[in-house]
């Protein structure tokens, strides 16, 4: 059995008193990555961003329950969020690089956790792009804008970016389904290296990637958690009749 | 079927034409009257070159101006310098101002910012400048006299008038920007763990800088352009002040002052013409500037 990267525990979550995701309890394995599916709206989304309490940014959010990380409770108001977040990278659907160089977009997070040092920026920069597979193809452009790569390679420099503040969990929002089927793949490839050394939970629509990446999969439909099983298990026999129907295409 | 067709599409064909001439004729007024404008000032202004037989290198450098005297001087550098000073040291006061209010109105409290602050702040621009004058004269100009050396006339005096006449105009346009940021910037800055200020410093203005300077150089021309209220604070003066306490003049207000008083065709009445074609080439660059800033901000 895999160590605990993250737990939830009676995460409830509401925008203007309308709940999103009801008392949701999850347990997310370190080196693996879970997959939450579900139709539009189903809360997952919302569920992911209470993680790293990125619901804190957004008026009439409320989010109740626990969320542990070791033996700290991240959801208390205690929780220092910008160290939280140091914890916790995350990727978004749409790629979203700064308008900055290439080098900077990386080493915007480690300057603001106080590296200083050229040197060792220079050395987390080159290791976080060679983790994202990125460092060939811009190696020698580190220094040009960001904006002038391909949507793909935008979402492997968000990706590097998050690595680069060195979380150990990393939260995928769809990361792929704005991509072409080409730097889908590559971005797939990399998720299966990237569980090596973090716990990752992402939010996808599209069940065969689902099905390809990850170990684990939690189908959530109506802000409520229906089913959370291996992904093997889920695939090829879930337990509730919501699972299989959406599973198999009959609704959603 | 095939005949009603036909009979239909002959009206709308007719209101095609129609529209299509009205609105070239609407588009071919406004290019005549823009051109014919710029074709007046010009052949006007350059009358003082080709007729007077002023040097233009003279005009633009010279210090003295006295066009009606004996002999005629044609330095108009004390305008210009009075125009470029009181203009950029009016966007040096207001851009910051306008820039930390565009930032609160946005970020950091959108709700009320929006629906009080941009209403009182858009209402700035709707004074008339005489009123702005006004008030530069009888509490701008005593305060000046009172805490620094001179008669409180002077380019600090038109530049602070102005900078408060352009505050609208640079934080209406600052707030657009901020308000277009592209989506996810700020999460994926808050995401790496950035605090909310970190966040406006480092990724919010840097990446709308383009924009926020549009709305700078906008600022400038409108105080560049802008003759009642400054005229009634700098003190009028035609030479190159040594503070900014001391009475000058600018481009504007020394065409506004004597024009009234020139015989049109006269050699004064000519060299003022020149002064609107230097105005009027400034705000042409300063059109330009905001065309270059806006292709660049679109990346």
């Amino acid at each position: 059995m895999h160590e605990i990267g993250l737990s939830a525990k009676n995460l409830y979550v509401s925008y203007n008193d309308k709940p999103a995701v009801k008392n949701v309890s999850l347990d997310f394995a370190s080196k693996q990555v879970t997959a939450l599916i579900g139709p539009s709206g189903c809360g997952k989304s919302t569920f992911l961003r209470s993680l790293n309490r990125m619901n804190d940014t957004i008026p009439g959010a409320k989010v109740t329950g626990e969320i542990w990380i070791g033996d700290e409770n991240i959801n208390s108001p205690k929780t220092d969020v910008v160290s939280l977040r140091q914890k916790i990278g995350m990727v978004w659907q749409r790629p979203n690089p700064f308008h900055k160089s290439i080098y900077e977009n990386i080493a915007f997070g480690p300057r603001y956790h106080g590296i200083k040092n050229k040197k060792k920026l220079d050395e987390i920069v080159e290791e976080s792009l060679k983790k994202a597979a990125l460092w060939n193809e811009t190696k020698d452009r580190l220094h040009t804008s960001a904006l002038a790569l391909s949507g793909g390679q935008q979402q492997r420099l968000c990706i590097a970016r998050s690595i680069a503040v060195k979380p150990s969990i990393i939260l995928m929002d769809e990361p792929a389904s704005a991509l072409d089927p080409v730097s889908t793949a590559k971005i797939e490839e990399l998720i299966t290296e990237l569980k090596q050394e973090y716990c990752i939970i992402i939010v996808t629509h599209n069940m065969q990637q689902a099905a390809r990446i990850s170990e684990k999969t939690a189908f959530f439909l109506m802000g409520d958690l229906v089913e959370y099983d291996s992904t093997d298990k889920m695939f090829t026999d879930p337990q509730k009749k919501q699972t299989s129907d959406y599973i198999s295409g009959r609704f959603g | 079927m095939a005949q009603s067709k036909q009979h239909e599409s002959k009206p709308h064909l007719v209101e095609e034409w129609v529209g299509k001439v009205y609105t070239a004729l609407c588009i071919l007024f406004l290019v005549v009257t823009i051109f014919s404008m710029v074709y007046f000032v010009a052949s006007k202004g350059l009358t003082t070159f080709f007729k007077d037989k002023v040097n233009v290198i003279d005009l633009l450098t010279g210090i003295k101006w006295n066009p009606g005297g004996d002999p005629p001087l044609f330095g108009a550098l004390p305008f210009i310098f009075g125009s470029f000073s009181t203009s950029i040291l009016a966007a040096v006061i207001a851009a910051p101002l306008a820039f930390c209010a565009a930032v609160f109105m946005i970020e950091i409290a959108p709700k009320f910012g929006r629906k009080y602050l941009q209403p009182v702040i858009e209402l700035l621009a709707g004074i008339p400048s005489v009123v702005y004058g006004f008030v530069g004269l009888s509490v701008i100009v005593p305060l000046f006299r009172d805490i620094f050396p001179g008669q409180g006339i002077g380019i600090a005096a038109g530049a602070l008038v102005l900078s408060v006449m352009i505050l609208p105009t640079i934080t209406t346009i600052a707030t657009d920007a901020l308000a277009s940021l592209p989506s996810g910037l700020k999460e994926g800055s808050y995401a790496l763990g950035s605090t909310r200020w970190q966040t406006i410093y480092r990724i919010v203005l840097p990446t709308m800088l383009p924009a926020l300077m549009t709305g700078v150089v906008l600022g400038i021309a409108r105080a560049f352009g802008e003759a009642l209220a400054v005229q009634m604070v700098i003190g009028n003066a035609p030479h190159i002040p040594g503070s900014l306490f001391e009475s000058t003049s600018t481009l504007t207000s020394a065409i506004t002052l004597s024009m009234g008083n020139t015989v049109m065709g006269s050699t004064h009445n000519n060299a003022l013409w020149s002064l609107a074609l230097i105005l009027m080439t400034m705000t042409f660059v300063f059109v330009f500037i905001v065309r270059w800033l806006e292709r660049r901000s679109k990346i």
